[in-house]
């Protein structure tokens, strides 16, 4: 397939414009939050035990945030391997959708399957948000280029700011680590607050603070899966319950 | 059990992240390309499907707060509930910026370590 290309095949001084100018788009407010958040996850990582290499190899093989921080705390908990990959499966349901609404934006007339495929691991808030934002503005044929440019960029920073963290971490004085371990939660708080796309997302969140607290008491293996079955499930009767009276 | 400690191999804690973090994460995303466009938006699955998903997050975020670790286990709990819940009310009034929310709640945390609580 590769040698039939026509004179519609974007050059390889085009292709190369383009991963740079979809690497700059990274370099941008969204991605400057992003990079206070994976500060505060190489924070997290670190005080829960997790090595350097552990830590770049979840940014590299997991890459969204919410799964490394629900994989992080399934740990802390003691969950086991099959309890851990059920509260990160479950947290990470969401990405689907996300892929779904990604793919006809990103996909050229000849674009091949597998470059879908590979370039699907990289989606997570951040790349997805701003690559809904900038690719309507990028030629079809160079779209996947962008993103490529753009998602590899998110990654390697925040490979260099977690290693920065940790090689830091040691000797930050009491208050400065506290810090550092408050930004994971409050990125979370606001942001999850800010995506809900229906009322549902907010009461999900609310009853998901109350709930994972009390299950860490109650059950700490099983605390993640258990409040987001019960709180999502409540969440989601809510919902059902609102539309029937508003129709 | 299967714990993350369980073995003191130098592979095991790498095999755990992969099972339990790419295999859980990429199946999703696999699967989203191979559906392609099928599944509308907002159909009622993908509402209960966010809302699992956001509660789960939520948890870990309560119990970052109520059970933190390292240095910020050794503030109060009153300090840090009223650290974020003064931020996330920042974040509200204030124009929803995320940045703003993270900066209050990081000033209420060293306001409160200032006078030694």
């Amino acid at each position: 397939m590769t040698e039939a290309r026509d004179s519609e095949t974007p050059t390889a001084r085009q292709r190369r414009r383009y991963f740079l100018l979809g690497a700059r788009a990274g370099f941008s407010v969204p991605g400057l939050i992003l990079g206070s958040a994976f500060v505060g996850f190489a924070g997290l990582a670190k005080d829960a035990g997790f090595t350097l290499a552990e830590t770049l190899f979840m940014v590299a093989v997991i890459w969204a945030l919410p799964a490394k921080v629900v994989l992080v705390g399934a740990v802390m908990s003691g969950a086991s391997l099959g309890a851990a990959a059920f509260a990160v499966a479950l947290s990470s349901v969401r990405l689907m959708p996300m892929v779904m609404a990604l793919v006809p934006e990103l996909r050229g007339s000849r674009t091949p399957r597998w470059v879908l495929y590979a370039l699907s691991h990289f989606v997570a808030v951040t790349s997805w948000v701003l690559s809904m934002q900038q690719l309507p503005a990028v030629p079809r044929a160079l779209r996947t280029t962008y993103y490529a440019g753009l998602a590899l960029f998110l990654m390697l920073a925040n490979m260099l700011v977690v290693a920065a963290v940790f090689s830091v971490a040691e000797s930050l004085p009491e208050p400065v680590s506290a810090a550092l371990l408050l930004l994971t939660p409050m990125y979370f708080l606001t942001s999850l607050w800010g995506s809900a796309r229906e009322r549902a997302g907010h009461v999900a969140m609310l009853l998901g603070l109350a709930l994972g607290p009390v299950f860490h008491v109650l059950s700490p293996r099983f605390d993640l899966v258990a409040a987001g079955v019960i709180g999502g499930g409540l969440a989601y009767a809510f919902h059902r319950v609102t539309r029937r009276r508003s129709s | 059990m299967m714990t993350f400690d369980a073995l003191d191999q130098w592979w095991w804690p790498f095999l755990f992240i992969l099972v339990a973090g790419w295999l859980a994460t990429d199946f999703w995303r696999y699967l989203g390309v191979y559906l392609g466009g099928h599944l509308s938006e907002d159909s009622d699955l993908l509402v209960l499907v966010r809302a699992v998903a956001t509660a789960l997050v939520a948890a870990v975020i309560g119990n970052l707060i109520v059970f933190p670790s390292g240095a910020l286990a050794d503030t109060t709990l009153a300090l840090r509930i009223t650290a974020a819940a003064v931020g996330f009310l920042a974040y509200l009034v204030l124009g929803r910026r995320i940045l703003v929310g993270i900066l209050v709640a990081e000033a209420v945390l060293a306001a409160g370590f200032l006078v030694g609580s």
